[in-house]
């Protein structure tokens, strides 16, 4: 390579790695904020800045929706293995709501740690499979252990 | 090493020479695989258990996203190569992709979209994966529009280089943006050292659809190449030749 092409690669680079540690940094430092949610343990521990509108995420614990018989009221319990939150919500649940399920709520923290959610959106996972292959699991009840193992695995 | 094939890579007399020849190869491997794959995937793949038939579009959604991601990093690579050997073939290519990608892009978020209202109970949520393929499409934007506000080509080729080789900053941001924060955007189902979250009655026809798209890109950027190549050199005596040749009458 004649040196005049090898001194703008270099120039380049530089710039490139120059852009790439900037934006780096940048995003580094606003880490806090591009997290879409808190979890459940970021909350128990308080890192949640008080009367402002915040996003929980975490799984719906096995057994813990309660639907309220008069009224569109549900109360469910988010997790992440360590820590827990309670989420009330009025409203309809996406298809994808159901015990075990990653979720995200949207609402505010009231004086008895319970989130008050507007807006609940189901999380999807990156695994898919037919119909059959989920029936059969469920029959064997390995479903459960299948979605732990991939669960465990992230 | 043999660098002569490179710099003949470089003239645009050989470029639409050889492009012309590739052509009606690459139309066909598209056409056969994007419909191999759309067959497969929307009528013989089984539906997914929790999310039914609208898990189909990932068919549509999971290749353009690929796709606009893979043109800009092509583009990025065509920018350093503009700057560094000054070849003007790559400035044609940086400038030609552009538009297919902001395409690529526009298609990955709408699919996102009205995937995410059943699945997510959302159009649209600021998460990080979603924010940095709108600011992919935004960059194309750029890439665009800086190329058509300057006049003086040489110009306009340095700045959208520039551009184009910074904005590949994005790429890994969006890659990784699914495991570095908690997003609402699962993670990817497909990496190169695992195998797929999903059976091979699911992911073949998905890979199908992928390489249908890669060819489908070639085939359109060679053909929107090949028309910049004999605009831009419409003064030599080749490109007259051609022409002629083509239209069948003298200018």
């Amino acid at each position: 390579m004649n040196p005049v092409r090898k001194k703008r690669l270099i120039i380049i680079l530089a710039i490139l790695s120059g852009m790439a540690a900037t934006v780096g940094l940048a995003v580094f430092a606003l880490s806090e904020n591009i997290n879409l949610f808190y979890t459940p343990t970021e909350i128990a521990a308080g890192k949640v800045p008080a009367d402002a509108r915040i996003r929980a995420g975490g799984l719906v614990k096995e057994g813990s929706v309660q639907r309220n018989e008069d009224a569109l009221t549900v109360r469910f319990v988010v997790t992440d293995g360590d820590a827990d939150v309670t989420i009330e919500y009025r409203g309809i649940l996406p298809d994808l709501f159901r015990e075990g399920q990653g979720i995200v709520a949207l609402g505010r923290l009231n004086a008895q740690g319970v989130l008050v959610s507007d807006e609940v959106l189901a999380k999807h996972d990156e695994n898919y499979m037919p119909p059959e292959v989920s029936d059969a699991l469920e029959k064997t009840g390995m479903l459960k252990h299948y979605e732990a193992t991939q669960e465990s695995k992230k | 090493m043999n660098w002569t094939w490179f710099h003949r890579l470089g003239s645009p007399k050989w470029f639409y020479g050889i492009s012309g020849r590739w052509l009606p190869l690459l139309i066909a491997a598209t056409v056969l695989l994007v419909c191999a794959g759309l067959v497969w995937g929307l009528a013989i793949a089984p539906a997914d258990y929790q999310q039914g038939n609208s898990f189909r579009i990932m068919y549509i959604h999971v290749p353009a996203s690929f796709l606009a991601q893979s043109i800009y990093i092509s583009m990025a690579i065509c920018g350093v190569v503009g700057l560094v050997w000054k070849m003007k073939i790559a400035d044609v290519a940086l400038q030609q992709s552009a538009p297919i990608g902001a395409w690529m892009a526009f298609v990955s978020l709408l699919t996102g979209a009205i995937w995410g209202k059943p699945t997510w109970g959302a159009y649209w949520v600021w998460d990080a994966r979603l924010t940095a393929m709108l600011i992919l499409l935004f960059l194309y934007f750029g890439v665009i529009a800086l190329g058509q506000a300057i006049s003086n080509r040489d110009s306009a080729a340095r700045a959208c280089a520039v551009l184009a080789v910074v904005g590949v900053i994005n790429i890994p941001i969006i890659k990784y943006s699914v495991e570095w924060w908690n997003t609402l955007h699962q993670p990817a189902s497909f990496t190169l050292t695992e195998k797929p979250a999903m059976p091979a009655s699911m992911w073949v026809p998905l890979l199908l659809m992928v390489l249908g798209f890669y060819c489908f890109y070639t085939v359109v950027l060679l053909m929107r190449m090949r028309l910049e190549i004999l605009r831009r050199e419409s003064r030599t005596s080749w490109v007259r030749a051609e022409v002629t040749r083509l239209t069948g009458r003298k200018k």
